[in-house]
């Protein structure tokens, strides 16, 4: 038997603003676009900006809010990564598309329903590069209003967070809600999510604990133990720290950059010791990006890292 | 020569050497669920804990797991961990709580697709495990094809809604291994449709390194990791298997076994049932059979240790060309050799090595 759902849609989903005037923190292009619903005058538009600040969401609030649910499916095309888009998809889906005219229109139910339609390209960037020349990079991209998402602020998520707590009856105290904004970075639906995990998981109150333990942030013991040891020098007992991290299972690429965290911060270290290490975080972060070991990766950075604290050469030198 | 662990099971059935079973874990775990029908059961599969409740790792998990569905309800999961960790274990007994015993009546089948892309129809085949509630695949065998699948075939499952006997919306789940090694295209894919059809499909992710997955995908799920279980933690397990089996231990056996197994209970079970076939009863002090590549990689760094001349270089070279031939991946390889020469190297030069470690294994991946 199939359990049945109730109201299970993700908390993503649910609390996705169906407006545009109520996306949050996006004050520019919630100004354009109120003025376009007024004069139903639409640019071009390119939106771009970290994940979770709300692209997708004023996209389709716009293309609603225009149309209305009836008219929507007509005027709207909506592209996004799981769909096919090589460059055939873009010459033939696209333009057959747009190549047909709508009448001018008669407003239905109270939307304005403008005279033209709408093709929302999710992930453009992530479409293949001959599609993409077809009509975008240069091209396209002058030929379009761009506006940046900015990271939300840490007052705008808490204060989303909190209308959410209260509409699905939760308790966050401050402490939580303000580990909730830091732990999420400016992405709005990681901290839904995270929100919704804990929720399940731990019932209606919610502390920072919990939140940590969803979000799966690693401890401060084990980056400092990791830390300490590079600090001692002593190889082998960096290795057995690695290989408890590895075997632990925690993500390298968010060990390191909660390890950097700790270097960068750290009073004791000298200017060009902490861009030494810090050069090394970059390619390693490089390298596990295009899917190397990450056992290798971090031993390698750990290597390094003790080499730039204890003051070893960074180079070996031959003996010839 | 050979590295099949030969006459271990007295030809009774086809059991796969457990050198294999090591080096390509996640493949052959799911061809061992289906294997377990036989009369002889791995102790791997047999002692599997069924339920959540009969974990005996993990436990703690567990018990999330099961509250995480309790309501009838769950999110996107992401479980990621080291090999032999248990995220599989977690995961079938996880759908048999949520679906019920029926869950475990899985059928295999290899099915093939016609994928149309623009100009060329391709042609896709892929494993797949499924029960009326849940379809496990694993997208990155078809290699760098692997898109396809996720535009179109795990759309396609996504899109249908399953209907229970009494006319009730249900949900499915849809199990995919390996999204690790998804190419980045496909992972892209993915994650609109995790959104799109959520109301009706639940996406269960299973991977070796969450690092490796993208931030939009990570984003979408709960996080689930699973640790490597501690050596006092598989000495337990391996101490309820001996009972359950009625086997003697001498004390300090099962440690040692653990020990040896680097912290994945499974390859502890497989040595534990290996020791058990090749003497029994047990004797404190008797060999725990090492893996025979690993022994040949030990070889291989003692060579490299004796003697540094372009004829051992030579010698050396054939040697790993013979670990590439009987399908250890280079990455593994890479890994163990160094294990093996940290032993033996001075301070200096371990930091050197590791660096050149780093740099090799960097050099294996191939970009799409």
């Amino acid at each position: 038997m199939a359990p049945v759902l109730q109201s299970s849609q993700p908390w993503v989903e649910k609390y996705r603003p169906k407006q545009v005037k109520d996306v949050a923190h996006q004050d520019e292009v919630v100004r354009v676009l109120t003025n376009t619903l007024e004069t139903t005058n639409c640019p071009h538009m390119l939106f771009y900006g970290p994940p979770g600040t709300g692209k997708t969401t004023t996209a389709l609030a716009i293309a609603h809010q225009l149309f209305g649910p009836e008219l929507y499916k007509s005027r709207v095309l909506e592209l996004n990564a799981s769909d096919d888009r090589g460059i055939n998809v873009v010459r033939t889906k696209i333009k057959d598309f747009a190549a047909v005219a709508v009448g001018s229109g008669q407003r239905q139910g109270g939307y304005p329903c403008p005279p033209y339609k709408i093709i929302i390209l999710d992930e453009a960037d992530s479409m293949t590069e001959d599609a993409q020349a077809c009509w975008i990079i240069e091209p396209l991209a002058s030929r379009c209003a761009k506006f940046r998402f900015k990271p939300l602020s840490e007052e705008i998520m808490t204060s989303r967070i909190s209308y959410i707590c209260k509409e699905e009856g939760l308790n966050l105290d401050a402490e939580a809600l303000s580990t909730l904004s830091s732990i999420s970075q400016g992405d709005l639906r990681r901290a839904i999510t995270y929100l919704q995990g804990a929720a399940r998981l731990y019932g209606s109150s919610i502390s920072s604990k919990d939140l940590i333990s969803v979000a799966g942030v690693i401890p401060v013991e084990v980056v400092e133990a990791h830390f300490s040891a590079c600090r001692s020098g002593d190889f082998d007992v960096a290795n057995k720290e690695v290989n408890n991290i590895i075997a632990e299972g925690y993500p390298v690429s968010l060990f390191l950059s909660q390890l950097f965290d700790l270097v960068v911060e750290a009073e004791d270290i000298s200017d060009e010791q902490k861009a030494r290490i810090c050069k090394h975080f970059g390619e390693a972060d490089k390298c596990l990006v295009d899917g190397a070991d990450e056992y290798l990766q971090l031993l390698n950075v750990t290597s390094h890292v003790m080499r730039a604290l204890c003051n070893m050469p960074e180079e070996f030198h031959y003996d010839t | 020569m050979s590295f099949a662990h030969e006459p271990v099971y007295n030809n009774k059935a086809p059991i796969f050497p457990p050198l294999l079973l090591s080096a390509v874990p996640q493949f052959l775990f799911t061809l061992s669920q289906v294997v377990s029908f036989g009369k002889k059961m791995l102790w791997v599969d047999k002692y599997r804990p069924k339920t959540l409740d009969q974990a005996i790792v993990h436990q703690d998990i567990a018990q999330n797991l099961k509250k995480l569905v309790t309501e009838q309800d769950c999110p996107h999961l992401l479980f990621y961990g080291p090999s032999g960790s248990g995220k599989k274990t977690l995961i079938i007994a996880l759908l048999r709580q949520v679906f019920g015993p029926g869950a475990e009546k899985v059928k295999v089948e290899n099915r093939t697709w016609k994928v149309d892309a623009g100009s060329r129809t391709i042609d896709l085949e892929l494993t797949t495990l499924s029960s009326a509630n849940h379809v496990e695949l694993s997208p990155s065998d078809v290699g760098f094809q692997d898109r396809y699948i996720v535009q179109e075939i795990i759309k396609e499952m996504a899109k249908n809604r399953p209907i229970d006997t009494k006319g009730k919306r249900g949900y499915k789940v849809l199990v995919l291994n390996e999204v690790d090694k998804l190419s980045r295209e496909a992972q892209h894919s993915l994650r609109r449709t995790m959104e799109k059809y959520s109301a009706s499909c639940r996406l269960i992710l299973c991977c070796n390194s969450s690092s490796k997955v993208t931030e939009a995908i990570r984003s979408r799920c709960l996080n689930v990791r699973i640790n490597a279980p501690t050596e006092e933690e598989i000495v337990k397990v391996l101490e309820f298997i001996g009972k359950k089996e009625g086997l003697q231990l001498p004390s300090g056996f099962a440690a040692r076994i653990a020990e040896k197994s680097n912290r994945s209970l499974r390859r502890a079970i497989l040595s534990f049932e290996t020791c058990r076939v090749q003497q029994y009863p047990f004797t404190s002090n008797q060999v725990i059979p090492p893996m025979d590549w690993e022994e040949y990689v030990a070889e291989i760094a003692s060579d490299i240790m004796k003697e540094q001349s372009p004829k051992r270089l030579f010698q050396v070279r054939g040697k790993l060309y013979e670990l590439l031939i009987n399908c250890i991946p280079p990455e593994i390889v890479l890994k163990r050799l160094l294990y093996e020469l940290l032993k033996r190297l001075d301070v200096e030069l371990k930091h050197e090595i590791c660096h050149w470690a780093a740099y090799y294994v960097t050099l294996c991946i191939v970009l799409p």
